[in-house]
C-alpha cells in the first residue's frame, strides 16, 4: 500500500483565479467599462439622475427578461430566433380578444400564455425530432408568426396596429403584475431624505419602480438558481456540453430541450404582456430583431454559442450593458445611428474575451 | 472457481446475412478480470454490446448469477449490475468534475418545499471516491477538460463502482493513452478486482491485457478460438494467437524480401 502522499503538483486555487474563470466575468468588466465611460461623457446630462436610472432600466429591464431563459436554451445548445417574432404575435393575441370580442384582459392574457408555451412547444419537438439545427427551424418560425401576426391582424381588424387596451385593462386583477410601478412608498421616501431630487411640484422625480424591472431581476434569479442549483440545471449544461454522454447516463436530453423552447417562448409572451399593458396597444411590428438583441446580450454575458458553457447572471449584465449604453447614447447627444455599431462591436470584442477565459478556465489549475 | 457473476451461452448473433457472433461463450466471476482480445471486426463490439444490453442474441442465453436473464434496455443492464464504459466515456469536458460523477443521478438536499442539487456532498464524495482510486484531485469543481486522458477514464471507472456495479465492461480503456496514463488505468482494474469486482476488459493490446488478467478470450471472425488461464499460456503464445501475430511475420519477411530486390 502506497502511503497517501499529496500530489507534487497539488495547490491550492486561489479566490481570484477562480473568480476569473467565471463566464459572467467578462460582462461585468464591461459593464464596469461602460458606466465609466458615460459617467465620464454624459456626467452631467441626467443619465445617472434617478429618472435616467429607471430609463436605462427599463430598458435593459425588458431584454433581460428575454435574455435570462435565452441564455439557458444557449446553453443547452440551441437557439431560438423565433422569439422576436414571437412579441409581435403575443401582443396581437392579448388585443384583439379584449378589443374586438370583449374577453377581459385577464382571460386574453392566460389565453397568450397558454398558446406561446404550445407555439414554444412545438419549436422544440420540432428540433428536437428532426435533428435539424434550431437555427433553421426557429428561423422559419420566426417568418412565419411575423406572417402570422400581419395576416390575423389586417384580416381582423384592417389595420397593423391595435390599441385601446388601456382603457379595458384599467380595472382588470392582473393589470398591476404587468405595468405600474411597485416601491412607491420607499421612492418617496428616498426622496425625502433627499437621496431622489424632486420635481418643482415637490413630487419625487420617479413615483417608482416600474414592475417590469422587478421581473427582469426575480427572472434572472430564478434562472441562475435552475442553472446552478437544480438537477434540471445539471442536464441543461449536459444537453449543451456533450448530448450523447448525458443521454447514455440517463438525463432526458429533449425533455430539457424542449422545456427550455417553451420558457423562452413564455418570456416573449411576458414581454408582450408588458408592453401591451404599459403602451396600451399591440402592433404587427413589435419584437423586431429582439431575437438578436437577446442572444446579443447572452453572448456578452460570457454563454457560448456552442453550448454548454454560460451563465444567467451574466445575461442580466448584458442586458444591463445594452440598456446604458442606448440611453447613454441619446443622453450624450452622440446620434443614436451609432448605437447598433457600438453594440456590435461590444459582442465581437465579449467573443473574444470570453473565448480566451474559457481557454484559461480549460487549461490551467 | 467461483461462480459465474454474468455468463454467456453459446450465443450467437446475425445482422442480416453477415455473422457477427457464432456459438460465443463467455463469462466472468466476481473478483476476476477477463480479458477479450481480438482484431477489428473480430466481434468484440458486438460481445459488449450483446452483455451490456444493447442487443439481444439471436441463439445462446445470458444468465446473470446463475439465474437465465432478458435485458430490456441498457439501463435495465446497468440495474442488474453489470456498468459499460464505453470510448466515449459518457463524460461532459465542461462541467465539473462533481457533477459529472453525479450526472443523471443527481443527490439532492430539501429545503422545506424546495430540493436543490447537493452540491458540497458531490464534491466530496467525488473527491473522496476518486482518491480512495489512488487519483488525487486538485479540485473536485475542475471541469473534467482539464483531466488527462487517464483520469478521465478513472473518473468514469470511479463512477460506475460508486453506482453499485458488480461487472465492469470496459471498452478499450488504455487504447488511447500514454504508457504512464495507461499504468495508471491498468492499475485501477486491478483495485477494483480487489473490491470483488468481475472486470471484463476489451483490449487489442496484449501486452496491456496480459499485466492484469486472469483469463484470456479471443476472438477471430466472431468465434472464440478459445478460453486461457494466465497459467496455461504465456503472452508470445498470446501474441501469435492475435490476428496479427502470423500476419506481422509474413509482412516481415516480405518486407525483407523486398529490401533484397531493391537493393540488388
Amino acid at each position: 500500500m502506497v502511503s497517501e502522499t499529496s500530489d507534487e503538483r497539488v495547490r491550492s486555487v486561489s479566490r481570484l483565479s477562480r473568480l476569473l474563470s467565471r463566464p459572467e466575468l467578462g460582462a461585468a468588466a464591461g459593464t464596469v467599462l461602460v458606466f465609466v465611460f458615460f459617467a465620464i461623457t454624459a456626467g452631467g446630462s441626467g443619465l445617472f439622475s434617478a429618472k435616467g436610472i429607471i430609463n436605462f432600466l427599463e430598458v435593459s429591464a425588458q431584454l433581460g427578461i428575454l435574455a435570462a431563459p435565452v441564455a439557458l436554451l444557449m446553453i443547452a445548445g440551441e437557439f431560438d430566433l423565433s422569439v422576436g417574432s414571437m412579441i409581435g404575435f403575443a401582443g396581437i393575441l392579448i388585443a384583439i380578444p379584449s378589443v374586438f370580442w370583449g374577453w377581459p384582459i385577464w382571460l386574453s392574457l392566460l389565453f397568450t400564455f397558454a398558446v406561446c408555451g404550445g407555439i414554444g412547444a412545438l419549436n422544440g419537438l420540432a428540433v428536437v425530432r428532426t435533428g435539424l439545427p434550431s437555427f433553421i427551424v426557429t428561423l422559419g418560425s420566426l417568418f412565419m408568426l411575423r406572417g402570422l401576426t400581419l395576416g390575423l391582424t389586417r384580416g381582423i381588424s384592417g389595420r397593423t396596429q391595435v390599441s385601446g387596451v388601456h382603457e379595458l385593462a384599467l380595472h382588470d386583477p392582473l393589470n398591476s403584475l404587468f405595468s405600474g410601478q411597485v416601491f412607491s412608498g420607499l421612492i418617496a421616501w428616498l426622496a425625502d431624505i433627499g437621496l431622489i431630487g424632486k420635481r418643482a411640484d415637490g413630487l419625487p422625480s420617479i413615483s417608482g419602480i416600474p414592475v417590469s424591472i422587478v421581473w427582469w431581476i426575480v427572472l434572472t434569479l430564478a434562472c441562475t438558481w435552475l442553472l446552478t442549483r437544480s438537477r434540471f440545471g445539471n442536464w441543461i449544461f449536459a444537453a449543451g456540453g456533450e448530448a450523447n454522454a448525458a443521454r447514455n447516463l440517463g438525463v432526458p436530453v429533449a425533455r430539457t430541450k424542449i422545456t427550455l423552447f417553451v420558457m423562452t417562448a413564455l418570456a416573449a409572451a411576458l414581454f408582450a404582456a408588458i408592453q401591451v399593458l404599459v403602451t396600451g396597444s399591440a402592433d404587427t411590428l413589435r419584437g423586431t430583431q429582439k431575437e438578436f438583441e437577446a442572444i446579443i446580450a447572452v453572448v456578452i454575458g460570457g454563454t457560448l454559442l456552442t453550448g454548454g458553457y454560460g451563465s444567467a447572471i451574466g445575461a442580466m449584465f448584458g442586458a444591463l450593458i445594452f440598456g446604458v449604453v442606448q440611453m447613454g447614447i441619446f443622453y450624450t447627444g452622440i446620434d443614436t445611428d451609432w448605437f447598433k455599431l457600438f453594440m456590435g462591436a461590444m459582442m465581437v470584442i465579449a467573443v473574444l474575451f470570453n473565448s480566451y477565459v474559457r481557454n484559461r478556465a480549460m487549461r490551467s489549475r | 472457481m467461483a461462480e459465474p457473476y454474468v455468463e454467456l451461452k453459446s450465443v450467437s448473433k446475425y445482422f442480416g446475412s453477415v455473422v457477427a457472433l457464432k456459438d460465443v461463450s463467455f463469462d466472468v466471476c466476481p473478483g476476476e478480470v477477463h480479458c477479450l482480445l481480438g482484431d477489428n471486426g473480430a466481434g468484440k463490439s458486438t460481445l459488449i454490446k450483446t452483455l451490456s444490453g444493447v442487443y439481444t442474441p439471436d441463439e445462446g442465453e445470458i444468465r446473470v448469477q446463475g439465474k437465465p436473464t432478458r435485458f430490456a434496455s441498457p439501463a435495465d443492464t446497468r440495474n442488474s449490475g453489470i456498468a459499460t464504459v464505453y470510448q466515449d466515456l459518457a463524460l461532459v469536458p465542461l462541467m465539473s468534475v462533481a457533477r459529472n460523477f453525479f450526472l443523471g443521478r443527481e443527490p439532492m438536499r430539501k429545503f422545506g418545499p424546495i430540493s436543490q442539487f447537493d452540491a458540497d456532498f458531490a464534491n466530496r464524495t467525488a473527491y473522496d471516491e476518486l482518491s480512495a482510486m489512488g487519483i488525487q484531485l486538485r479540485d473536485p469543481e475542475q471541469p473534467v477538460g482539464t483531466l488527462s486522458g487517464g483520469e478521465r477514464q478513472c473518473l468514469a471507472i470511479a463512477r460506475a463502482v460508486y453506482f453499485g456495479a458488480k461487472v465492469l465492461i470496459l471498452d478499450e480503456p488504455t487504447s488511447a493513452l500514454g504508457v504512464h496514463q495507461a499504468s495508471v488505468v491498468l492499475k485501477l482494474i486491478v483495485q477494483s478486482k480487489a473490491r470483488g469486482i468481475g472486470v471484463i476488459f476489451i483490449s487489442h493490446n496484449v501486452h496491456h491485457a496480459y499485466v492484469v488478467g486472469d483469463r484470456f478470450t479471443l476472438l477471430k471472425r466472431g468465434r472464440s478460438t478459445g478460453t486461457y488461464a494466465k497459467g496455461e499460456i504465456t503472452r508470445d503464445q498470446l501474441l501469435n494467437l492475435m490476428a496479427g501475430g502470423k500476419e506481422l511475420v509474413d509482412l516481415e519477411q516480405e518486407l525483407a524480401k523486398s529490401a533484397r530486390n531493391g537493393s540488388a
